[in-house]
């Protein structure tokens, strides 16, 4: 049965390694449907998170693949239950005077907020989890979207501490 | 640095090609003539395949050294080579300067990324200090866990920068292991089995663990298949040993993995040359799963059981967990590999079996690839892991005379038999001047069908026998070519009134490099 994951990934932070990274994705031909990546509190590392569709299979072959990576430390498997996902939007709507105060108010109804304020177009952020963020941009799709902007997802574990990574037992050579 | 850190390594050997952006490399070979052999060919792709040959052959990573550009881009092939084979191959290659990097530079490419999906691992070295790590790590990586080819680019400023203060090397990869737990749940399950098959692959012959693959065999009353890289693993010999298996295995083989109630696979990947048809493949067995890397596990075929780690190691875990005795076979109904029928004479199979009648001590046969390569793999009888030398999953012609010097680099004082094609060994046959200046004992025997024998096999059985492109009409005087190049040339077309075996044994007993021509007919296939 085909389903997104999400994915935490612990890299290396070195040249390359994002290139390595979704290069594996493509020729293996898994899916991506978002990355993002940034440094951790370590600037040694860096934190991918990725949402890739597939099957269990593919699941399976996902972390083994990126877990043979030199440059992967850890691969985490999230969900909604026990992690927080946040996704960002920039989306520039059209306005005229007469739509202007729906387009506000619907903003004020998913705590948004309006970064930018022209004559013809208003630009609207909102950070929230993706189906959210996804409900505001149909309710927007009424009046003239001009451009939307999505960062992909993010996401961090719930609680004290800091998830528990697939690992695969090794020792030394 | 950089020399001195392959000195550090062990590194006597290497194969190379000079140019502008390994200058600085050079110069500091030349200053280390005395410790560490340099092999020069004729194109970077034969110093790439050889590196990757004495790999095999001295079970430690082999180094080839390229320059920028068109010198790293000639070295793609071999490095996929040994990436699809899993061996531990060290390619440096020099690049401009760090300030002319991203430039297009003359002679500039981002090898780095271009071998990216063919390597294990890869890096440019942007800091002299980083040159002694980066080394390092390459041969860490490279022969740790499932070994494989690693890159490092090194621009050439930095070859040439005094280096301060040396990073050590950060990386230090494990292999995987099991649970005692784990391991007695699948010798119980193991032992269960009433018509168990071993197939050993390359992990087996890679980890040099053919004898404890023998016993394991016994033990489990189990007949023996071996893919293509499997060969040698065990020898010919052995009772229990059926050949070959898979699309141009042999037949007794392929009927014990149909029968079989349960499949015990060490160290293959069960790509679809031996596993053809996955969901029809060893239909009635449960697939028991040995592999040092966790992700071939259900990759290709899903496993009912899995143990991960050395090949060796987990078949001797097992083998602590099975009951002593020794279970009588189940498959009295196969007819052993040492048992086989003689090929038909004047075949292309008679040839390749006169051939291993007369081998020498301690020969290693290297073979390129197509139709002679199964013939090979069909009829050779090889008696230790490390025997056969062949490019099995790239599938790369070309590979065969590079990889020959590497052996014999590897193997001083041995015969290397390199069985080839008239299309393989015209693909890299500048390399037989290599082989002629370093007066290497390998014998090469060119299987000439006139053509690419295996499209055309190919393009009979799938295309309607609308043969395009595969005999092209190449007039070679391969005796007149290799003296041409330095070496011997010798026919067997018996136009002297010598026997193919008399020719053979003398080609076996050539000083330095002999090629023997070989016509055979076009008629034949694999």
């Amino acid at each position: 049965m085909t389903d997104r994951f999400v994915l935490s990934v612990l890299v290396n932070n070195q040249f390359g390694v994002l290139t390595r990274i979704a290069g594996l994705f493509a020729r293996r031909g898994y899916n991506i449907d978002a990355l993002t990546v940034a440094e951790t509190e370590n600037p040694a590392f860096s934190r991918m998170t990725v949402v890739v569709g597939g099957d269990d299979y593919v699941l399976e072959q996902i972390v083994k693949q990126l877990m043979k990576q030199v440059d992967v430390r850890s691969v985490e498997r999230l969900t909604r239950k026990d992690a927080i996902f946040r996704e960002l939007l920039l989306v520039k709507v059209g306005s005229d005077p007469e739509t202007r105060q729906d387009i506000l108010a619907l903003a004020g109804l998913f705590d948004a907020r309006v970064t930018d304020w022209s004559e013809h177009a208003l630009t609207i952020e909102l950070t929230d989890q993706p189906d959210i963020i996804t409900a505001l941009i149909d309710r927007l799709r009424a009046y003239p979207i001009l451009e939307i902007c999505r960062t992909g997802l993010t996401a961090i574990p719930r609680g004290d501490t800091a998830g528990a990574p697939f690992a695969l037992p090794t020792e030394g050579v | 640095m950089i020399v001195d850190t392959l000195i550090e390594e062990g590194v006597e050997v290497l194969f190379g090609y000079p140019g502008g952006a390994v200058l600085p490399i050079y110069d500091a070979l030349y200053e280390r003539r005395e410790r560490i052999t340099h092999v020069l060919t004729c194109h970077e792709q034969g110093a790439a395949h050889a590196a990757d040959g004495y790999a095999r052959a001295a079970r430690r990573p082999g180094v080839v050294l390229a320059t920028s550009g068109p010198g790293a881009t000639n070295l793609v092939t071999g490095i996929a080579t040994a990436y699809m084979d899993s061996t531990p191959l060290v390619a440096l290659t020099g690049n401009v300067p760090l300030a002319l990097l991203g430039r297009d530079s003359f002679q500039e490419v981002d090898i780095a990324g271009v071998t990216m999906p063919i390597t294990k691992y890869n890096c440019i070295v942007k800091s002299p200090d980083m040159i002694r790590a980066g080394v390092r790590d390459a041969f860490a990586i490279a022969r740790s866990g499932r070994p494989g080819p690693v890159l490092v680019d090194i621009p050439r400023d930095i070859a040439e920068a005094p280096c301060g203060a040396q990073c050590e090397k950060f990386h230090s990869p494990g292999v995987p292991v099991f649970s005692g737990r784990e391991a007695d749940e699948f010798a119980r399950a193991l032992a269960r089995a009433r018509r168990p098959v071993l197939l050993v692959g390359g992990g087996v012959v890679a980890d040099g663990a053919g004898v404890t693959a023998a016993m394991l065999a016994e033990r489990l009353g189990a007949p023996v298949c071996a893919t293509l890289m499997g060969l040698g693993a065990l020898p010919w010999d052995h009772p229990l040993f059926l050949g070959m298996l898979g699309r141009h295995g042999l037949p007794e083989a392929n009927r014990a993995v149909e029968a079989c109630d349960l499949l015990l696979a060490v160290g293959t990947r069960f790509t679809e040359r031996a596993a053809e048809d996955r969901r029809q493949f060893a239909g009635q067995a449960k697939i028991f799963h040995i592999d040092i890397d966790p992700a071939e596990i259900n990759k290709n075929i899903p496993a009912d059981a899995a143990l991960c780690g050395r090949a060796g190691a987990v078949m001797e875990a097992l083998l602590a967990r099975l009951p002593t005795a020794p279970r009588e076979p189940w498959g009295a109904a196969f007819t052993p590999f040492a048992r086989r029928a003689f090929p038909e004479p004047g075949t292309p199979r008679a040839l390749i079996h006169t051939l291993w009648r007369l081998r020498t001590p301690g020969m290693t046969v290297v073979t390129d690839v197509g139709q002679h390569q199964m013939w090979t793999a069909q009829t050779y009888g090889f008696s230790r892991p490390g025997e056969l030398i062949t490019s099995g999953g790239l599938g790369a012609m070309g590979f065969g005379l590079g990889a020959a010097i590497g052996v014999a680099m590897a193997r001083p004082g041995r015969r290397v038999a390199l069985v080839t094609g008239d299309a393989s060994l015209r693909m890299n046959i500048a390399e037989l001047a290599t082989a002629a200046a370093l007066r290497l004992p390998i014998s090469i025997f060119v299987l000439d069908n006139a053509g690419l024998g295996l499209v055309r096999q190919l393009q009979d059985e799938h295309c309607g026998g609308r043969r395009f492109a595969v005999a092209p009409g190449l007039r070679t005087d391969w005796v007149r070519l290799a003296e041409a190049l330095g070496a011997r040339g010798l026919s067997v077309d018996g136009a002297d009134g010598s026997t193919p075996e008399a020719v053979i044994r003398e080609a076996l007993t050539a000083e330095g490099p002999c090629l023997t021509h070989c016509p055979v007919d076009p008629a034949c296939n694999a």
